[in-house]
């Protein structure tokens, strides 16, 4: 059976695909989004396991959704409401804690306990990375071009990039090489001595990495957390009321008032080419859909190893596929609570307010920490003391839990995907309890406080997103993996070897994170070649 | 509830901000005034004397064999020129001579310095004094520091100090003991009157402030705010970091930081002291080549304010304190510079400001014209190009 025939047909409802769906929808162009699950979302989604309690069942904060993105598809008229996290509360194993504020002054003072030196370190720590970021930043929206390549597109894209490069200082040039190829843990010895400050911002550069603290490469995923600094009013970082789902609802919606038509329920089977190149798509109910592209915004494994014959691909191209590290060491653990998590480090007493509550809560206390909870990771265990970022979205936005009720969101790492035997039920349950004595540490009542845990492995986010490997940033964030290496060397334009497929989610520039970037650089890439201005 | 930091005066300020005017200065609450109106404290500093609580300036004591080595290579002053009693006032600057900071170091013995700055500056004393036999410590808690200012002010020391002050000169300092406790006391200040800054233990900060206000009271002593102080540093041509000068630290584009030279400051930079010191090379360029642009005062034509105001039937109307806002300059057309704080003057009488000019316009009489908005329309005052300071009273270095 064969339905009507589209503009352009996108694989997968994640954020991605939907700001796709929407830019493709504003150019007048006739649009079908299909989603495997019955919801939209993909990784960016609310789901209420336990009936009341609404949880951001993966993604949790949103991380960078472009300023332009915002603006342009009017999300905050389709409902997006970023509220903020304003604090980072990390407890130390002797009681006490460290906390960043969102007032400098208030920061300042709270470091300076800990240490004087850290306390000026950590100003002109913050004012090297923002600055470095600011440097960085172009290359978001920047289309990476092939070095190898002679394709005019690629020459321009080269000299282009070659004005950038020259346009930075020489201070921040090298600043930027240290970056990308310094371990976190070194570069944050060379700033801090406070063994909390550097265990939280080495946190930050290993998210959604299967690499330690000491891994070469890790500083410029700390660089991350400052692109936010530019977006300024605009709010890189926060929490979207209503949780994850309202951010991938507000695209959606945006994308149907464009004139998009997304649906549910209708997994893909495979992509239909003919003389190479792309003529629709097979449902896995055997419905045909035509369109003169299509456009995947699932993972480059999934994408390349399964929806297409394997003829239709070259053999470095697909050798390059198959090498590309998707290795979830990322686990979600989820709870609805009775009553709000105190903290030892925290006491509530005389009218004290529950400030870390507000914020994050992060179980890093030192570089060594975090670097032991990979070791176990290295050898095919979950860390047995992990790394825990945990948000209790109820005190943010009432509306998540029950009144008097909350919800709290556990990023914890590591669990690695190819866990030794295996992931079960068992391995699972092992593992929620371990994050839930590691809460406990510095939590007095959270255990009692539980009246609902969802525990998500790397697994669990493969069987339920389809993310291959349950990588959450669609493929490891490094070097050899980025810019114009991603998903494969000299396939990073969003355009693939078979012609009128396109590519446009984590997998490609400019990488995991809930940003929406690749969605709207791969829209434009399509328009580009459909508006007749080709340069060959 | 976490809170900004309160000084070891907070006790008795907190009681007398009828205004409930304040400020955060350094992390710490300040007073911006005690009362609704700024007139009365402005008048203490130009007539009476007026007490000021400057306890959030950062400070160090920077101790050892190598303190004067290490100050040398960080400032642009000659330190080997400094004698013990001396205070000096200097800006340092980063390798491009560009302008971090600016304060006071005062010579407490042969081997101890204080030194003091608006922003923190402890991890660049330390990163430069990497192989220097001296020990930095930040003490901008534990030393607690008060501004007495104007005309009267020596006599209310003279009141409750057992040393006498007569000898004490303009840009000096000496150790004495006020209301029973220990006491350093310089001659300087941020008001270009004649006035005197007491340094002392945090927990004597208390008794002090008692016993000057007990002494003072004859003299017209007033407890003032760091409002009031803003009018009358901009008649003392005094800028301020971060309002009229971005620290090169901060900066986040070259064109927002400053040299020495653009700051007026030719006087501090001292190129013919031996040896290294931070943006030397670069400052002698700059002094080769001169400022693109420099720091001068204007004085707004009253006539001219008059004129504007008229053509919409009012008085001229400006704000009773000081201004920190960027108003554009221009020469006919063209904008060549901005002011970064104006103030109505209550002792000349005049609308004056600092401004940053480009070269040519920075030359004294230079006529240029001043951004103001009459009736929420734009218009432009006639205003003149002047040296700094606007007021020097007789009595400042008596």
């Amino acid at each position: 059976m064969t339905s009507t025939s589209y503009d352009a047909i996108v694989i997968g409802g994640g954020h991605n695909g939907l700001v796709a769906a929407a830019y493709l929808a504003r150019a007048g162009k006739k649009v079908l989004v299909l989603e495997r699950r019955e919801i939209i979302g993909g990784a960016a989604v609310t789901e209420e396991i336990f009936p009341g309690y609404k949880f951001s069942e993966f993604s949790y904060v949103v991380s960078l959704l472009r300023p332009e993105i915002i603006r342009e598809l009017g999300l905050p008229r389709h409902g997006l409401k970023v509220l903020p996290l304003p604090s980072t509360f990390t407890p130390m194993e002797n009681g006490d804690y460290l906390a960043a504020w969102e007032d400098h002054d208030l920061t300042r003072q709270e470091i300076y306990r800990h240490s004087a030196k850290d306390a000026e370190a950590y100003d002109e720590y913050s004012r090297r990375m923002a600055r470095a970021a600011k440097a960085i930043k172009p290359l978001i929206g920047f289309i990476p071009p092939d070095p190898a390549s002679l394709h005019p597109r690629d020459l321009l894209g080269l000299l282009k990039l070659g004005k950038y490069a020259a346009s930075l200082s020489e201070r921040e040039f090298y600043q930027i090489a240290k970056l990308v190829t310094q371990s976190s843990a070194d570069l944050l010895d060379e700033w801090f001595e406070t063994d909390a400050l550097k265990g939280t911002k080495a946190a930050s550069g290993i998210i959604g990495t299967y690499l330690g603290p000491r891994s070469p490469g890790t500083a410029y995923v700390l660089l991350h957390h400052y692109m936010g600094e530019i977006d300024g009013v605009f709010r890189a970082w926060g929490f979207a009321k209503g949780g994850m789902g309202s951010v991938s609802n507000a695209i959606a919606s945006a994308a149907s008032a464009a004139g998009a038509e997304i649906r549910v329920s209708s997994p893909v089977d495979k992509l239909i080419v003919k003389n190479g190149r792309v003529r629709g798509v097979v449902l896995e109910n055997g419905d045909e859909i035509t369109a003169r592209a299509v456009l995947s915004s699932i993972d480059p494994k999934r994408t390349f190893l399964e929806l297409i014959d394997p003829n239709e691909l070259p053999g470095d191209f697909l050798g390059s596929i198959q090498n590309f590290k998707m290795r979830g060491s990322s686990a979600k653990v989820n709870l609805a609570l009775s009553e709000l998590p105190q903290f030892n480090a925290w006491p509530m007493e005389d009218g004290r307010q529950p400030l870390p509550q507000r914020g994050a809560i992060s179980i890093s206390p030192s570089i060594d920490y975090i670097e032991r909870a990979y070791d176990d990771a290295k050898y095919g265990r979950f860390s047995r003391q992990p790394y825990i970022d945990m948000i209790i979205p109820s005190v943010i936005d009432p509306d998540m839990a029950p009144p008097g009720q909350h919800v709290a969101s556990c990023f914890v790492q590591y669990a690695p995907y190819d866990i030794e035997g295996g992931w079960n039920e068992a391995k699972r349950n092992d593992f929620g309890e371990t994050v839930i004595a590691t809460l406990e540490q510095y939590s007095p009542n959270i255990r009692r406080a539980i009246v609902g845990m969802q525990v998500i492995t790397p697994k669990d986010i493969e069987r339920i997103t389809g993310i291959t490997g349950g990588s959450i940033f669609h493929g490891d964030l490094l070097l050899h993996q980025a810019f114009f290496m991603r998903p494969a060397p000299g396939w990073s334009n969003y355009r693939t070897p078979v012609r009128g497929f396109y590519f446009g989610a984590a997998g490609v520039h400019p990488g995991g994170g809930v940003m929406g970037a690749a969605g709207m650089l791969a829209a434009r890439e399509i328009l580009k070649d459909w508006s007749g201005f080709r340069l060959w | 509830m976490l809170q900004l930091r309160t000084t070891p005066f907070h006790e008795r300020t907190s009681k007398l901000c009828q205004a409930q005017n304040w400020r955060r200065w350094a992390g710490y609450l300040a007073a911006g005034s005690y009362e609704l109106g700024l007139e009365r404290e402005y008048w203490a500093i130009r007539d009476r004397a007026a007490l000021i609580d400057v306890t959030p300036l950062m400070k160090y004591i920077l101790k050892g064999p190598d303190a004067r080595r290490l100050l040398n290579r960080v400032v642009t002053r000659d330190m080997d020129k400094q004698k013990v009693g001396q205070v000096y006032y200097t800006p340092w600057c980063d390798d491009e001579g560009k302008v971090i900071d600016d304060g006071t170091i005062a010579r407490l013995d042969e081997v101890t310095y204080r030194m003091t700055s608006a922003e923190p500056s402890l991890r660049w004393l330390m990163m430069n004094a990497v192989g220097l036999n001296v020990t930095v410590t930040e003490v901008t808690d534990q030393t607690a520091a008060l501004s007495l200012q104007g005309p009267h002010a020596r006599n209310v020391l003279k009141r409750c100090c057992e040393q006498p002050l007569d000898g004490l000169k303009y840009f000096r300092w000496m150790e004495n003991r006020l209301g029973g406790k220990p006491v350093t006391i310089s001659r300087t200040g941020y008001t270009g009157d004649m006035g005197y800054e007491l340094w002392m233990d945090a927990k004597d900060a208390l008794v002090i402030w008692d016993s000057l206000m007990d002494a003072g009271r004859d003299h017209g002593i007033t407890p003032c705010g760091i409002l009031a102080m803003d009018m009358a540093r901009v008649e003392a041509g005094l800028f301020m970091l971060e309002v009229d000068y971005t620290s090169s630290q901060q900066a986040w584009i070259e064109g927002q930081k400053s040299t020495p030279y653009q700051l007026g400051l030719d006087w501090a930079v001292s190129l013919d002291k031996s040896g290294y010191f931070v943006g030397r090379r670069a400052l002698e360029k700059e002094k080769r080549e001169g400022p693109a642009w420099k720091l001068m005062g204007l004085e707004i034509e009253w006539n001219g304010m008059q004129r504007l105001f008229a053509e919409v039937n009012l008085p001229p109307q400006i704000p009773g304190e000081a201004l920190r806002a960027s108003l554009p300059v221009f020469s006919g057309n063209v904008q060549i510079g901005y002011v970064s704080t104006s103030s109505w003057s209550p002792i000349l009488k005049k609308f004056i400001a600092l401004a940053h000019l480009q070269k040519p316009y920075f030359e004294e009489g230079a006529s240029v014209r001043m951004e103001v908005t009459v009736e929420h329309q734009r218009q432009f005052a006639p205003a003149k190009v002047m040296k700094l300071p606007f007021y020097e009273p007789e009595w400042k270095k008596r």
